[in-house]
């Protein structure tokens, strides 16, 4: 009886401080956000003498809201963002998918030496490829500045992981004997991918789709290089126009950040679990 | 005639299914690849249509260039203690997140969080904290620590990109150590429990070890990701002041876009590539001698 209670009282403090350690934890977790979206309601002379404040002395405003939206143009940057993101995400699923599939089924050695070319070239950092790219497809083929090349781009960089978890899902969880019975029936190679494997491969196509769709959405360094017109411009790169052309005015700069991640917010909101499992397969995988 | 028929369906077979992806990955990684270690022998300039043959020119300038090293110096110091500080804060926040505790997916969620906004807006969210929140705090509480500019003294700049990165990666290795922590079978704990271990003993000989895996995998993607940290660089200090934050990765660009040496650069950005590989093969090689079969 002593025992029990002894042991209960240790569990409840040991409860406390885990919980405790937590919360104190989360607050300074969550204080830079807090701190933007208290700001980005206040007026500019508000952000600068009371920044911690959560209602300025002037009140509160939306004017910041409407001023960073027209000026940073967040309709046409919005749909670009969305535009690339989307269509780098299906281009990259269709592709690969495809790629490790044909690999996967037909052991001819040319496929085996690609394949290994690709694993070997997940260690290459950005950095190295970044100066002859822009050399290559920039000073040599003027390619940059339309949103296809950009689009390309992301889905070259992406092949090389992509193909390899399709590759290793297929090889583990597609049985072949489906397959045989699907060429008996007078399936071709097409349909028997499309109508049957694909479908099949759902876990690992979702978990590639929010992989590459954060990555995509939040890239900024590639596209930096390949779009310079502004009209073109993804958000990540429209918040640093406007911190250079702003710079004095923190009360746009606060509600553009807000604005550009805002729509990621409340996707993560929704899928919270799928995204977080993805996440965690993607990076154990690899 | 019929081994030709079969020769061509091969080929057509290889083109729709491999072709765009082959052509895509050599295109944009393996085309560049290589001729970025041809343009470290020449002395183009990024305009120019010609570019003349310069030998091993970039190589011996690569070596003079002091300023070079010392921002590969300060890449390795912002990673050691970056790469340290994240995964141990993230695994004692897996530990107390997978402790039985209310509310686990919030706090998961929420700690997770910084990594679903790119670096570029993360670094311009946290300029605005160290530049008028934390002053504020500092004026208010009167603490040394917060009462000075962070990011215009060249001794604490470095720190607060440490700091940033940091904040952000360990939301992200926690939920990799969560994997592992719930991938340990629950009776091998109890019986080190019933065998008279306390709980830290029965972390030390069998939590940790049946996680050596784990700790491999999150060693290799925080040094990875922190050697080459770019973004957050530049909306956060952008090499300031003095350069005393200027990373490698800022400095190939700056080298190769803005001193328009684009062969130079690229040698360098060789050379990151190369000391990157080598510690991050390291690291998992000895991280395999660890691993033990529960």
């Amino acid at each position: 009886m002593d025992i029990n209670k002894k042991g209960y009282i240790e569990r409840q403090t040991s409860f406390f401080i885990t919980m405790a350690i937590l919360i104190i934890s989360l607050i300074i977790y969550i204080f830079p956000f807090a701190m933007v979206i208290i700001n980005s309601f206040k007026e500019k002379r508000d952000i600068i003498k009371e920044p911690l404040a959560i209602i300025g002395s002037r009140g509160f405003t939306f004017d910041n809201y409407v001023n960073a939206f027209f000026k940073m143009r967040f309709p046409q940057t919005f749909m670009n963002s969305l535009a690339i993101t989307s269509c780098s995400v299906l281009l990259i699923i269709i592709t690969t998918s495809m790629c490790a599939y044909f690999f996967v089924r037909m052991n001819y050695k040319i496929n085996r030496i690609i394949f290994t070319i690709m694993i070997a070239s997940m260690v290459i950092p950005f950095q190295v490829i970044m100066i002859p790219l822009v050399s290559i497809y920039g000073a040599r083929l003027s390619m940059l500045n339309h949103r296809i090349t950009l689009i390309l781009m992301h889905t070259g960089f992406s092949t090389a992981m992509s193909v390899f978890l399709y590759h290793s899902f297929i090889k583990t969880s597609i049985p072949l004997s489906l397959e045989e019975a699907a060429k008996l029936d007078g399936c071709s190679r097409y349909q028997i991918f499309f109508r049957i494997v694909f479908p099949l491969l759902t876990p690992t196509t979702v978990t590639l789709i929010i992989l590459y769709a954060m990555g995509i959405w939040n890239d900024f360094l590639l596209p930096s290089l390949v779009l310079t017109k502004k009209e073109l411009f993804t958000l990540p790169i429209a918040t640093q126009v406007f911190y250079g052309t702003y710079s004095t005015d923190l009360g746009l700069i606060m509600s553009s950040l807000i604005m550009v991640v805002l729509p990621i917010i409340i996707l993560y909101i929704f899928l919270q679990r799928h995204i977080v499992a993805g996440i965690v397969a993607g990076a154990v995988k690899s | 005639m019929q081994n030709q028929n079969k020769f061509y369906y091969k080929i057509a077979m290889f083109c729709s299914f491999a072709g765009p992806s082959v052509f895509l990955f050599a295109a944009v990684v393996i085309a560049p690849f290589i001729f970025g270690i041809y343009l470290t022998f020449t002395n183009w300039n990024g305009i120019s249509s010609t570019m003349s043959f310069s030998g091993k020119a970039n190589y011996i300038a690569l070596l003079k260039d002091t300023a070079f090293w010392v921002s590969m110096g300060k890449t390795i110091f912002y990673t050691f203690f970056s790469v340290i500080l994240a995964n141990v804060i993230a695994f004692f926040l897996a530990y107390l997140v997978t402790n039985h505790v209310v509310g686990r997916n919030f706090f998961r969620a929420v700690f997770f969080t910084p990594n679903l906004i790119g670096g570029i807006v993360l670094g311009y969210i946290w300029k605005f904290v160290f530049n008028k929140a934390v002053l504020t705090v500092g004026k208010m509480t009167g603490l040394p620590l917060f009462s000075s500019a962070w990011l215009s003294d060249p001794d604490k700049a470095l720190w607060a990109l440490i700091l940033v990165s940091v904040w952000q990666l360990s939301g992200f290795l926690m939920l990799i150590y969560i994997a592992g922590l719930t991938g340990i079978p629950e009776d091998l704990k109890s019986a080190a429990l019933i065998d008279g271990c306390n709980s830290w003993q029965s972390m030390k000989h069998v939590t940790i070890p049946l996680m050596a895996g784990t700790f491999t995998i999150c060693f290799f993607l925080s040094i990875t990701r922190c050697f080459v940290t770019y973004d957050l660089n530049l909306s956060l200090t952008a090499g300031q002041p003095y350069n005393s934050t200027k990373l490698a990765a800022m400095y190939v660009y700056n080298m190769a876009f803005e001193s328009k040496n684009y062969g130079l650069g690229q040698a360098e950005a060789l050379v990151l590539f190369l000391f990157v590989s080598a510690v991050a093969v390291t690291q998992v090689l000895l991280g395999k001698q660890k691993e033990v079969e529960a």
